[in-house]
């Protein structure tokens, strides 16, 4: 027995050293082929905002840039990351080692985005956050291969808790979505909440796709808050708003204000419950000629309106296969040296720029949600009442805690 | 069975990993150990236990703290895991032991939907983002679990192969000495006519707690591999559809059998990983194996097997 | 800790306590009669909100009538009797084949069939929910309670689960039907002897179990989103409520359902991260002083 294990073990060295491979010669594009993941929510909570429509809009970046680059073709996988971390990892793993993909987009999850954007880290391969929002991702969680593309809390904090407070909402409450990305938008919104000159008298937390938001409610409004913020997303933020309603609350002084919202949400709730609600959006189909164009085609496909969500994967997935072209390599620290070089600018955003700790900085806007009088058709739903410059929108470079900012 | 299956099984372990993506394999081999454990409890004790992913996912966090944050080498994480999941084991085992039958089970999966609500909740575990980063880190402290060798084109993760393999046969063998020990004949009494083990003398509640703590040690040790494995500790391991996931496992593979959890191990997770571009059918699939297991397959396929072979596998 | 706080919490707890009250009625009932832990209870719960959500939304188009909307009391009739049906096929076609083996087989195998369910709808449906549109106008509204204001067709659901209960409690425990169900708990030979039909018994009994299931489910439908996993989070509780209370008696399971919906909403105000875990620790605690349950025999 000792000597057959012993005989096998010896053969499988010997196996194993005369396969190893010399070297190859370097290819401009490797395998072959431009392979673009996206992973994202396709079933959940968040998936009217993403999931199949964020996979239509890759499939028509990749369309309209030709379908190949450098002579290579692009392909595109999709994938249902279930907002569990474990399983978004498991995918990216299995996509990375066996299946050749390059870039890794989606991700509406920042639990998912953290664990595959470290997975990218580790293999060296691209991911482009476009869905979750955490600023982790940006500051601690950074890496040389991760952009983090539409949104964040900073921004979105930052833009709307600015617009509340100054409008006099100074008591807030927190309805907080009980994981890395309401905690973050939750912080973030308080940090400058208490710069305006306001505060936050408590907060409760809630778990991902919560059905029964009763209680919350019941404990916001017993809190006496002049503000109850909504750090939450998706049908949880629909959810919350809904049984609000119901409860009579939100109509007597006390004021609900969702921190992350999208079209679809307000499409989901009505121009009757959401009129006159503001909120940050880093796009909105029917700003220019441009968003437009884009919107009416990705409408043609999905039966929606594209979400910033959505656009920004459209966005992400062109400037990456316009930096492989300009780099003449699919290679990853050449490409992400170009993306991180070269100017934004498309329909999305006018000026865009990704910056070394990964933030895509572009315009954000403060939106308001119209009264049904004035809207002119079924997706007429918001207006900017501001559009807010990136510098002025994101975190500072400056204070990123993420190790690849030189000071 | 005889020396040389053994032999040509163990041969197919080592060689796997440059037949089959070894990630999966390792995967495979966590959830072979996981059922393999409770198969201890079900097959050997009688005991249907449906909270067993308490002992999997809690090994699964404790080690994947110690590993990140105490900076412990992957061998004594996995050991802590282990222990942990042993003191756990004897806690739920105590309770649930004066119940039986179905109240046992469900006595299981109340405890173990606690031990779920804590990983949800205490401040190390990441709430539901998980127990991200998990470093494989070095075992002993020298050999590198991250290397990979490039053998043929693919680039392998050897090291952690064959320390995962390793753990694999020692639990295993475990489970086998177990079974065939005095200890495992008084359990196979219990599990036959607990009244009349009782009457012989043997204080039946004890061997119980003993299996229970032995079974949730081993669940744990398959648990805290593949924290180190995957890198991550996630709800997906404590949760209840894990512990049902097991209980299939090892009803698929035959309740009671040495190799059959390994069998139905393998199959599910071979099952959800070919299938899974069926989505959400993937749940049906399970389900309706599930029903056609008990409905007219109750001894599980190798249950099958060694009954037309006439002999125990 | 205000007054307004609390009684408002509690008032949600026993919102939740009527389902879990209807819920672990259904599988005290089977349990008594079949001696089977009924998993798949849970997503027949969710069937049952389907009924009404599909019956409000989908059934006109199907059947040709694009106009037709199946009322919210239809479906309160409607979903029982088709979760019934099914219930009593399962029951016929599979149930009755495993009643000689262990009882743990019939655990696992409603454990089958439940992710089954959970998986067919899953498929369909979004995991986070649809909301159900199909509520009468007359529930429109909140009633001030003083400490707060509470939505009409929550007081409904809270009136009509207890008077369900109340109901099934009555006819178990106080009639010549009940009295046969009992007997055929206690011993089906005789109870045959006395030219009962025993195996219908059997089947009309799990049928009605999974009806109150359904009955839930579709009481439940407009308060809370209707999905797919609705049952599945909703039945470990209801299994910690029922080993609480023993299954030991109709009565037992209600008032535990009841009681527990309530210290649930009572800890929300004390110390909310505990509420999800505290039904379980009630159930550690009664364990060790009573293993039995509050209102089970001792075995």
């Amino acid at each position: 027995m000792k000597k057959l294990l012993a005989r096998t073990s010896a053969s499988l060295v010997a196996l194993a050293a005369a396969s190893a491979f010399s070297a190859p010669p370097k290819e401009a594009v490797t395998d072959g082929v431009v392979k673009i993941g996206v992973l994202t929510d396709m079933s959940g909570v968040y998936s009217a905002l993403g999931g199949k429509g964020t996979q239509v809009a890759v499939e028509m970046a990749i369309k309209d840039f030709g379908g190949s680059v450098l002579g290579k073709p692009i392909q595109v996988v999709g994938a249902d990351h279930q907002n569990k971390a474990d399983i978004a990892s498991a995918k990216a793993r299995e996509w990375f080692d066996t299946e050749k993909v390059d870039m890794i987009t989606g991700l509406l999850n920042t639990g998912c985005a953290l664990a595959v954007q470290k997975l990218g880290g580790d293999k060296k391969r691209v991911v482009m956050v476009t869905g979750a929002a955490s600023t982790d991702l940006t500051n601690s969680a950074c890496t040389p291969y991760s952009v983090h593309y539409v949104y964040d809390t900073y921004a979105l904090g930052k833009v709307t808790g600015q617009a509340v407070v100054q409008g006099g909402g100074k008591n807030w409450f927190f309805i907080t979505a009980d994981y890395a990305f309401g905690q973050s938008l939750e912080a973030n919104t308080t940090k400058f909440v208490v710069k305006g000159g306001g505060k936050a008298v408590g907060s409760v937390r809630h778990p991902l796709s919560t059905a029964d938001f009763s209680s919350y409610l019941l404990q916001a409004q017993n809190s006496g808050a002049q503000i109850i913020g909504l750090a939450n997303a998706g049908a949880d933020t629909i959810n919350a708003i809904k049984q609000a309603r119901e409860f009579g609350i939100g109509q007597k002084g006390q004021k609900l204000v969702g921190l992350l919202i999208f079209d679809t949400d307000i499409k989901a709730l009505g121009l009757n419950v959401a009129q006159g609600m503001q909120f940050t959006s880093g796009f909105y189909w029917d700003r220019d000629n441009g968003t437009r164009e884009f919107s009416k085609r990705f409408f043609a496909i999905h039966k929606a309106m594209p979400t910033m969500d959505q656009a920004g994967a459209y966005s992400a997935t062109m400037n990456y296969l316009k930096a492989i072209k300009a780099a003449g390599t699919d290679d990853p620290d050449a490409v992400m040296a170009k993306l991180k070089s070269m100017n934004i600018a498309d329909f999305f955003a006018v000026n865009g720029k990704i910056r070394a700790d990964g933030r895509m900085v572009h315009d954000m806007y403060l939106m308001e949600v119209k009264k049904p009088a004035e809207s002119k058709g079924e997706w007429d739903l918001l207006k900017i009442v501001k559009t807010v410059p990136g510098d002025e929108a994101y975190q500072p470079l400056s204070e990123s805690t993420c190790p690849l900012v030189k000071k | 069975m005889n020396r040389l299956a053994w032999i040509l099984l163990l041969a197919a372990g080592l060689a796997a990993p440059f037949a089959v993506y070894p990630v999966f394999m390792m995967k495979l081999l966590c959830f072979a150990l996981f059922a393999l454990a409770f198969n201890l409890l079900l097959g050997y004790t009688g005991l249907l236990s449906f909270g067993h992913a308490a002992f999997f996912g809690g090994a699964a966090y404790v080690t994947g703290h110690l590993v990140k944050h105490a900076g412990l080498t992957p061998e004594l994480g996995i050991l802590s895991g282990t222990l942990f999941a042993a003191a756990l084991g004897w806690v739920v085992g105590s309770l649930a032991i004066r119940r039986q039958g179905i109240y046992f089970a469900m006595v299981t999966l109340a405890l173990a939907q606690i031990v779920y609500f804590l990983a949800l909740k205490l401040p190390f575990t990441g709430g539901e983002d998980g127990l991200q980063g998990i470093p494989r880190g070095f075992l002993f402290g020298v050999i590198d679990l991250q290397r990979h060798y490039a053998v043929a084109g693919k680039s392998l993760g050897l090291n952690l192969y064959y320390f995962v393999f390793a753990l694999f046969c020692l639990g295993f063998w475990i489970v086998h000495r177990t079974i065939h020990s005095p200890f495992g004949q008084v359990l196979k009494a219990i599990r036959e006519n607990e009244a009349r083990a009782l009457s012989l003398g043997y204080r039946v509640e004890r061997f119980k707690l003993i299996a229970f703590v032995i079974s949730s040690a081993l669940a744990g040790m398959a648990g805290a591999t593949k924290s180190i494995v995957f890198q991550l500790a996630s709800l997906t391991d404590v949760s209840w559809h894990t512990s049902g996931e097991v209980v299939l496992m090892t009803l698929l593979g035959g309740v009671g059998t040495v190799l059959g959890p390994v069998a139905g191990a393998f199959t599910v997770v071979t099952l959800q990983s070919e299938l899974s571009f069926v989505g959400p059918w993937i749940t049906v699939i399970i389900g309706g194996i599930f029903v056609v297991c008990v409905l007219v397959f109750r001894r599980g396929f190798v249950g099958e097997l060694g009954r037309i072979l006439k002999r125990a596998l | 800790m205000s007054f307004q706080a609390v009684m408002s919490q509690v008032m949600l707890g026993l919102n939740n306590g009527v389902f879990y009250a209807m819920l672990s009625l259904g599988l005290a009932v089977i349990f008594g009669l079949l001696n089977i832990v009924n998993f798949v209870h849970g997503a027949l719960y969710m069937l049952g909100a389907y009924v009404a959500l599909l019956g409000f939304t989908r059934l006109g188009p199907l059947v040709g009538l694009p106009d037709y909307q199946m009322n919210f009391w239809v479906a309160l009739v409607a979903a029982p009797l088709v979760v019934g049906a099914l219930g009593m096929a399962i029951e016929r076609t599979m149930l009755r084949r495993i009643r000689k083996f262990d009882h743990l087989y019939g655990l696992l195998l409603t454990f089958g069939l439940a992710l089954i369910l959970q998986g067919v709808f899953t498929n369909y449906f979004n995991v986070s929910g649809d909301p159900y549109e199909g509520k009468p106008e007359i529930f429109n509204g909140a009633v001030n309670l003083g400490f707060m204001f509470f939505p009409k067709y929550r007081i409904f659901a809270i009136l009509a689960s207890l008077a369900v209960c109340f109901a099934t409690w009555f006819v178990i425990e106080r009639t010549k039907l009940g009295s046969y169900l009992r007997a055929g708990t206690e011993n089906p030979e005789l109870v045959k002897a006395f030219g009962v039909n025993v195996p219908l018994m059997i089947t009309l009994t799990y049928g009605f179990g999974v009806g109150l299931a359904a009955l839930a489910g579709v009481l439940a439908a407009p308060i809370y989103s209707v999905s797919p996993v609705m049952g599945s989070e909703m039945i470990i509780t209801v299994f910690a409520v029922v080993v609480i209370g023993g299954m030991g008696s109709i009565m037992g399971s209600i008032v535990t359902g009841l009681l527990l919906g309530m210290v649930e909403g009572f800890t929300k105000v004390v110390y909310a991260p505990a509420s999800s875990t505290v039904i379980f620790l009630i159930m550690v605690i009664v364990l060790l002083v009573k293993p039995a349950g509050l209102f089970g025999k001792e075995a």
